[in-house]
C-alpha cells in the first residue's frame, strides 16, 4: 500500500476536534448548570433561555445527537438504509428499566447500584447498564443484520422497518408476553435509578450534569466515528458504500463488514436508550413509534450524510424544530403580531418541505462530507469528469 | 449434465425451497387447526380478512406499478390513500349530500367513484411531476427521503382536511347479512367484491392489453430502449402514477364505505401493510400484488378473529413478521421472477 504523505495531517486534524468540543461542551454546562440558577442572571436572559431552549428540551436533544451519530455508521457511512433505528431505541431503554428499576419487584439484586442495598428489583450501576444496553442492542443488531444482509438495500430497508414496527409492538403488549410481563405494557416502567456520578446521584432533575454526562456520550460517539472512519474498517465500510460489487472483489468481507456497521451503529442506539430512560425517569412504550426513526434518517441525511459534525447539527436543528423551536416561535410571532396562529400543527408541512427542497436542491445535506457530494450527483456527471473530480477529493 | 446454476445459486434455491416448505407446513396447519376448532368462526374470520384484503390490494397496485416502473418505494402511496377515503366522505356527505342507502345513494357512490379516483390521479401525477421526476437518476436514498417528505405533505392536508381526531361518517352501502349455513356473510363485503374485482380485472386488462400497458412494460425493462422505440417515457410514468393513483383513491372510497371512519394518520399503518402484499406476491407484479394483499388480509383476519391466533395486539407483529420470512426466504415473492444481479 502506498503510504500517503497526508496521514500525520489527518491524525492532526483528526484530534483537533476535541478542544474545539470541550469548550463548547463548557459553556453550555456552565450556561446551564451556574449561570441559569444564578440569581444576578437578567431576567431577560433567563426568560430568552428558558423559552428557545430549556435545559430538558437541550438534554433530549443530545440523546438524539448519540443516536443520530449511531445511526451515521450504518446509513452514512456502510450505505444500508435502516428504518427501524428505533427497535435498538427501545431496546436500550428497557435494558435501563429492567436492570435499574423496581420493575421486578420479587427480586433483590443490587451491583454498585446508586439506591439502598435492601430495595427490591435489580439495581445495577448505571455505567454498566449503558455497556449492557449497547451491547444488548449490537446482538440485536447483529441478529437482525444476519439473515437479511445478503438481500439488496430496499428490501433491508424494508426488513429492518419490519423489526422496527414489531420490536415496540412486543413491548407495547409486553404486559402478558407468553404470561410474562416483560414490559409492564401501556403503563411503561416509571422511574428508573438515579445516576451515580461520584460525590452525588443524578436524578431526572439535574439538567446540568446530565448535560455534561451526555455530551461526553455523544463525544465518545464522535471518537469512535472518527476513528472507526479512518481505520481498516471505516474504509471498507465506504467501499461498500459506493460499490458492493467492486469492494467485494477486492477482498472486502461484505457480510462481516456490514455486520459490523450494524452492531456498531446499534451499540449507539442502546447508548441513546438508557441515556433517554434516565432523561425521562421511565420507559414508556409508546414514545418508540416510526416516526422517530424516519426522524432520525432525516437527521442523518439532513445533516450530511458520512459527516459527524453534519449529523450532529442536523440532530439538533431538527430536535429542537420539533421539540422546542417550532412551539418558541409560533408563541413569539402570535404575541408580536397579534394572531392565534397554532404553529406546532404545521410540523409536518414543515418537515415535509424541508425534505423533499433538500433533497431536490442540495442532497447531500447541510454539511456535506466531500465524498458524499460527488456519490449524491454521481450521476450527473459524465464518466471522465466524475474520475477526474474523485482523482481531486482524494481519500 | 445441465447447468443449474453456481453452488451458490444451488444452496440458495435449497435454502428457498427448505424454507417455504416449512412456512406453508406450518401455515397449512394452523389453518386445519382453525377449521376443525370451530369452522364458523374461521369462515367469518376469513371473509372480513378478505375484504380488508381487496383493500390492501388495491393500494398494493400503487405501489407495486410505481417500483415496477421506476423502483422508488413511494413511501407516500398510503396517505394518498387516507387522502382519498378522507375525499370520498366529504364529497357524499356534504358535496352531494347522500346519507342513507338508496338509489339518491348509489348515484353519489358512483359519481364518488370516478371523482375520487380522477383525484388520486391529478394527485399522484402530480407528486410525480414536481418531486420524483428531478430525482429519477439521483441516488435510491434521496428518492426515499422525498417520498417520505411527500407522505408528511400528504398527512398536513389530511390534518387539515380531516382534524386531528377519527371522523365519523354515515355510509351509503347497503348492510344486512346473508347466511350461508351458519356463517354470516355481510352484503357489504360482497358488494365491496363487485365494485372492486372489476377495477382489478379493468387494470389488468389495461396493463396487458392495451398500447399504453405495453408502453408501460417497456419502460419498465428499460428506459432508454424505448425511448428509442418512440415511446415517450416521462408520459408513461406519470400515466402510471396516473393509475396507481386512481386504484388508491378507490381503495380509499371502499374503505370509507365499509369502515366509516376516517383519520389522518391512516394512510401510514394501511400503506406498510400494502406494501408488504406487494413484495409478499412479488413487487412488479400486478396479480400479485392482489394475491399478495388477499393472503395478507386473510392472515391478519384469522390473527385477529379465528379460534387459534395471536388476537388484535400482535396484528402488525404477524404482518411484519410475514414480511420479515418472505424476504429472507424468498426476496422475490410468490410471483415474483428471480432475478440475477447484472454487473
Amino acid at each position: 500500500m502506498v503510504k500517503s504523505t497526508g496521514t500525520s495531517n489527518l491524525t492532526r486534524s483528526n484530534r483537533n476536534w476535541i478542544r474545539g468540543y470541550s469548550i463548547a461542551a463548557l459553556v453550555m454546562f456552565i450556561t446551564y448548570q451556574y449561570l441559569l440558577p444564578w440569581e444576578g442572571l437578567p431576567l431577560g436572559i433567563y426568560d430568552g433561555i428558558n423559552k428557545w431552549m430549556p435545559p430538558a428540551a437541550l438534554n433530549e436533544s443530545l440523546v438524539y445527537v448519540i443516536m443520530a451519530l449511531g445511526l451515521n455508521i450504518i446509513v452514512g457511512y456502510a450505505g444500508l438504509l435502516d428504518l427501524g433505528y428505533v427497535a435498538f431505541w427501545a431496546i436500550g431503554g428497557y435494558c435501563a428499566g429492567w436492570f435499574m428499576s423496581e420493575f421486578f419487584y420479587f427480586l433483590n439484586i443490587n451491583f454498585f447500584g446508586s439506591v439502598p442495598a435492601e430495595s427490591p428489583g435489580i439495581h445495577i450501576n448505571f455505567w454498566l447498564v449503558l455497556l449492557i444496553g449497547g451491547l444488548v442492542c449490537a446482538f440485536f443488531g447483529a441478529l437482525i443484520g444476519a439473515p437479511t444482509l445478503r438481500l439488496k438495500s430496499d428490501y433491508l430497508a424494508l426488513v429492518t422497518l419490519g423489526f422496527g414496527e414489531i420490536i415496540p409492538q412486543v413491548f407495547f403488549n409486553g404486559e402478558d408476553f407468553f404470561g410474562f410481563n416483560i414490559s409492564n405494557g401501556t403503563k411503561g416502567i416509571v422511574r428508573v435509578d438515579p445516576i451515580p456520578a461520584g460525590v452525588k446521584n443524578l436524578g431526572p432533575f439535574d439538567f446540568g450534569w446530565k448535560l455534561l454526562l451526555f455530551i461526553f456520550l455523544a463525544a465518545v460517539m464522535v471518537f469512535i466515528s472518527l476513528r472507526l472512519r479512518r481505520g481498516r474498517l471505516g474504509r471498507a465500510w465506504l467501499a461498500v458504500r459506493e460499490d458492493e460489487l467492486a469492494a467485494s472483489m477486492m477482498g472486502v468481507p461484505l457480510m462481516r463488514t456490514k455486520l459490523a456497521a450494524y452492531a456498531i451503529g446499534a451499540f449507539s442506539g442502546g447508548l441513546g436508550g438508557v441515556a433517554f430512560a434516565t432523561h425521562v425517569d421511565g420507559v414508556y412504550a409508546e414514545r418508540f413509534n416510526f416516526a422517530i426513526s424516519i426522524f432520525l434518517v432525516a437527521m442523518v441525511v439532513l445533516g450530511g450524510m458520512g459527516n459527524v459534525w453534519g449529523v450532529i447539527l442536523g440532530a439538533f436543528v431538527l430536535s429542537w424544530v420539533n421539540g422546542n423551536g417550532l412551539a418558541a416561535f409560533g408563541s413569539v410571532y402570535n404575541e408580536t403580531f397579534g394572531t392565534s396562529i397554532d404553529f406546532t400543527s404545521f410540523t409536518f408541512l414543515l418537515f415535509g418541505l424541508v425534505l423533499i427542497l433538500m433533497m431536490l436542491f442540495k442532497r447531500e445535506g447541510f454539511v456535506p462530507e466531500s465524498r458524499m457530494k460527488l456519490l449524491m450527483h454521481e450521476s450527473e456527471l459524465d464518466e471522465e469528469e466524475s474520475v477526474e473530480k474523485k482523482k481531486k477529493v482524494g481519500r | 449434465m445441465q447447468f443449474k446454476g453456481t453452488r451458490g445459486q444451488i444452496r440458495k434455491q435449497k435454502i428457498e425451497t427448505t424454507g417455504a416448505i416449512i412456512v406453508g407446513a406450518l401455515l397449512t396447519l394452523w389453518i386445519i387447526a382453525n377449521i376443525i376448532e370451530s369452522p364458523v368462526q374461521f369462515s367469518q374470520a376469513a371473509i372480513a380478512g378478505l375484504r380488508n384484503g381487496l383493500i390492501y390490494a388495491l393500494i398494493a397496485l400503487g405501489y407495486t406499478l410505481v417500483y415496477g416502473i421506476i423502483e422508488l418505494i413511494n413511501f407516500a402511496h398510503g396517505d394518498l390513500f387516507m387522502l382519498g377515503a378522507v375525499f370520498s366522505s366529504f364529497f357524499i356527505t356534504y358535496w352531494i349530500g347522500a346519507d342513507q342507502s338508496n338509489g339518491f345513494g348509489w348515484f353519489a357512490f358512483g359519481l364518488c367513484l370516478v371523482a375520487v379516483m380522477i383525484f388520486g390521479a391529478v394527485i399522484n401525477v402530480l407528486i410525480e411531476r414536481f418531486a420524483y421526476r428531478k430525482l429519477r437518476h439521483a441516488p435510491r436514498l434521496s428518492a426515499l427521503i422525498t417520498a417520505v417528505g411527500i407522505s408528511f405533505i400528504l398527512q398536513f392536508i389530511g390534518l387539515k382536511w380531516n382534524g386531528s381526531t377519527p371522523r365519523q361518517w354515515p355510509t351509503i352501502i347497503p348492510s344486512g347479512d346473508i347466511y350461508i349455513g351458519e356463517v354470516r356473510i355481510s352484503l357489504l363485503t360482497i358488494q365491496l367484491f363487485l365494485i372492486g374485482l372489476p377495477l382489478l380485472f379493468g387494470l389488468n386488462y389495461l396493463v396487458t392489453n392495451t398500447k399504453q400497458g405495453k408502453a408501460m412494460r417497456s419502460v419498465s425493462q428499460d428506459k432508454d430502449a424505448s425511448t428509442l422505440m418512440g415511446i415517450n417515457v416521462n408520459k408513461t410514468i406519470a400515466f402510471t402514477f396516473a393509475i396507481g393513483g386512481a386504484m388508491a383513491g378507490a381503495a380509499g372510497l371502499l374503505y370509507q364505505q365499509s369502515i366509516g371512519t376516517t383519520n389522518y394518520n391512516l394512510g401510514f399503518q394501511l400503506g406498510l401493510i400494502a406494501f408488504t402484499s406487494a413484495v409478499l406476491g412479488g413487487i412488479g407484479n400486478l396479480w400479485g400484488a392482489v394475491i399478495g394483499g388477499l393472503l395478507i388480509g386473510l392472515i391478519q383476519g384469522l390473527n385477529d378473529g379465528a379460534p387459534i391466533g395471536f388476537g388484535q395486539a400482535w396484528s402488525q407483529t404477524v404482518v411484519f413478521a410475514v414480511l420479515i420470512i418472505i424476504l429472507v426466504f424468498k426476496p422475490a415473492g410468490i410471483l415474483g421472477k428471480v432475478t440475477t444481479e447484472k454487473v
